[in-house]
């Protein structure tokens, strides 16, 4: 039973932050209905920024995390001005292809500035668990689903309430409805993909606190296809809702399932879910899957 | 007063669809735009509100003046913070956002934040049902509830010049009669000029100050309300009045249709 419950809290850890990357994923499918297949790098990229403040610079980690969020929003904004929006009104195609290209370009950087051995964060937070009802909590791990936490009802109570949330939302409903609205396109545009380098980054900051960082880090933008397609595309509460779900399924599986297969299967777990899910439901849990009535 | 001067507008770069359109709308009054499908009505106050871009148009000559000020290819949210507010063709209500964040998304560009639950109250006032429906998802409302927040969206951005492309469309003549009267009020009350794009012109003319009548890219011709009514050219082929008229435009808008897809 302990074991259960560990493999639980570490799935619902991982999940979070799952969540958090695969939130930036439907952010930008939301605005420009295309996939974001740099997603990966920015996660890697963030992780890359924050270790370098903490470790060359020794910075307290705080302030790394405040500026690499900082260097990252202007990573989105100029990732926006010079590569997607020249593609304003490219089919979506084009839009994919260019962060396939995009997300090649960034690795081909983090390699050259990085090099490829794991590297690891210093401990930040103390090494001693902590324990509830008998199952053990690094506090890396504590620290990280309490960040993520946050950050996740600040984005809900932002989308929900703010003015800039709702226009977000308007453009992703109906474009030029949202422009007519006296709505700044352009400049939700860029501020989408300012948030979705942000969180990527802050998703790779604590996957790095938690395992170390190494270019391997940005198949975790392939893991929250799974993540993504799991909740809808389109959803953002879809989007938590299934990184919890894929974290904890999978950190179950690998817990259970791994030791008698020989390992390995952690990694595909998701994937199966997916299938199985899309046989169902093919606009995923709460895609809207064409609300219309007309 | 919005003055468009003579302007041309080209779709793709080669759809020369308004061949050198003028009209004015003098401050606090109601303008009507008649005219058959295709004629370029839409793309009038498209011109006008800087949404040309979203379809691939371009005014290519001529100029759009609002208050002394040259608006013409200026970016949207620059022409609705000017005052100049338009509500879309076919209600383009945010489906998946509820009537009250629709409403707020009208207000988007308002400075004075503070008076935006008044201003609610207001739209409510106009339209009480769209009150009950505050927290459901536009995208479910019927029809003719969508058109109301439409154009409460248009009063929530509290222009000086509100542009309506085809309030009436897709509504039973009975709710028609109703917001046209609505929009009556809100001219009267709110002093907000309008510039109303119809095919329904019995009722447009019923409420409009002045008249346009629009064919193939250009005015054809321009009168004060009670004129138009009593010209026998406009009885004839908008008010419906002769046996050929009263074909209705539903035949013509088939044909039409069928034209644009060849
Ligand atoms: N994006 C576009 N690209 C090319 N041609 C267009 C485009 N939009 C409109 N047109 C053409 O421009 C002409 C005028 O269109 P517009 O929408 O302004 O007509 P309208 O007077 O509003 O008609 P309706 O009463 O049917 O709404 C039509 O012939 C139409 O086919
Ligand atoms: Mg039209």
């Amino acid at each position: 039973m302990t074991f259960f419950l560990q493999m639980l809290v570490s799935g619902i850890v991982v999940g979070s932050i799952y969540a958090l990357v695969a939130l930036g994923f439907v952010l930008i499918y939301k605005a420009s209905d295309a996939l974001n297949l740099a997603n990966g790098e920015f996660v890697l990229i963030g992780s890359y920024i924050c270790l370098t403040l903490v470790t060359a610079l020794q910075l307290p980690f705080l302030v790394a995390l405040l500026i690499t969020l900082g260097v990252c929003a202007v990573l989105g904004l100029m990732v926006e001005r010079v590569v997607l929006r020249p593609l304003l009104n490219a089919p979506t195609i084009s839009i994919i292809m260019a962060t396939i290209g995009l997300g090649n370009l960034l690795a081909g950087l983090v390699h050259m500035v990085w090099g490829h051995q794991t590297r690891v964060y210093p401990n930040l937070f103390p090494d001693t668990p902590v324990t509830f009802g008998g199952v053990l909590i690094t506090p890396v791990y504590l620290w990280s689903f309490i960040i993520v936490m946050l950050l996740l009802i600040v984005f809900t109570v932002f989308f929900k309430y703010s003015k800039m949330g709702v226009a977000m939302r308007a453009v992703a409903d109906d474009l030029q409805a949202a422009a007519s609205m006296g709505i700044n396109v352009k400049r939700v545009f860029a501020i989408t993909w300012a948030i979705a380098c942000i969180v990527a980054a802050v998703g790779g900051v604590l996957l790095g606190n938690i395992n170390g960082v190494n270019a391997t880090m940005s198949v975790i933008g392939l893991t929250v296809l799974p993540v993504v397609i799991l909740g809808g595309l389109d959803s953002i509460p879809g989007a938590i809702v299934g990184g919890f779900i894929i974290g904890i399924l999978q950190s179950i599986a690998g817990g259970y399932l791994d030791p008698l297969v020989g390992g390995g299967l952690k990694e595909v777990f998701p994937f199966f879910i997916v299938i199985l899910i899309l046989m169902f439901k093919p606009y995923g849990l709460f895609g809207k899957g064409g609300m219309e009535r007309v | 007063m919005l003055h468009v001067d003579n302007i041309e507008v080209v779709y793709s770069k080669m759809i020369l669809v308004l061949k050198g359109m003028s009209l004015q709308v003098p401050d606090g009054k109601i303008v009507a735009l008649l005219g058959s499908n295709g004629a370029g009505k839409s793309t009038t106050l498209k011109a006008i509100s800087g949404l040309l871009g979203g379809d691939g148009g371009q005014v290519t000559k001529g100029k759009i003046v609002y208050e002394e000020k040259d608006i013409t290819a200026w970016s949207p949210d620059k022409i609705v913070q000017q005052g100049v507010f338009q509500s879309m063709e076919g209600r383009r209500v945010f489906k998946h956002l509820t009537v009250e964040e629709n409403l707020m998304a009208g207000a988007h560009s308002r400075k004075d934040r503070r008076n935006i639950k008044k201003d609610m109250e207001r739209v409510y006032h106009y339209f009480p049902k769209l009150k009950d429906l505050n927290s459901r998802h536009a995208g479910l409302l019927s029809g003719g509830e969508q058109q109301m927040l439409a154009i409460g969206r248009g009063i929530m951005a509290k222009p000086k010049m509100l542009l309506l492309d085809e309030p009436s469309l897709g509504i039973a003549p009975l709710l028609v009669k109703e917001i046209f009267k609505n929009i009556k009020q809100i001219n009267e009350e709110e002093g907000m000029s309008i510039l109303v794009v119809e095919q329904n012109a019995n009722v447009a003319l019923s409420i409009a100050d002045y008249g346009y009548i629009i064919e193939d890219g250009r005015s054809v011709m321009e009168a004060p309300v009670s004129e138009l009514l009593t010209n026998q050219e406009v009885q004839e082929h908008y008010l419906g009045m002769s046996e050929e008229g009263r074909k209705n435009y539903r035949e013509v808008k088939a044909y039409r249709k069928k034209q644009r897809w060849i």
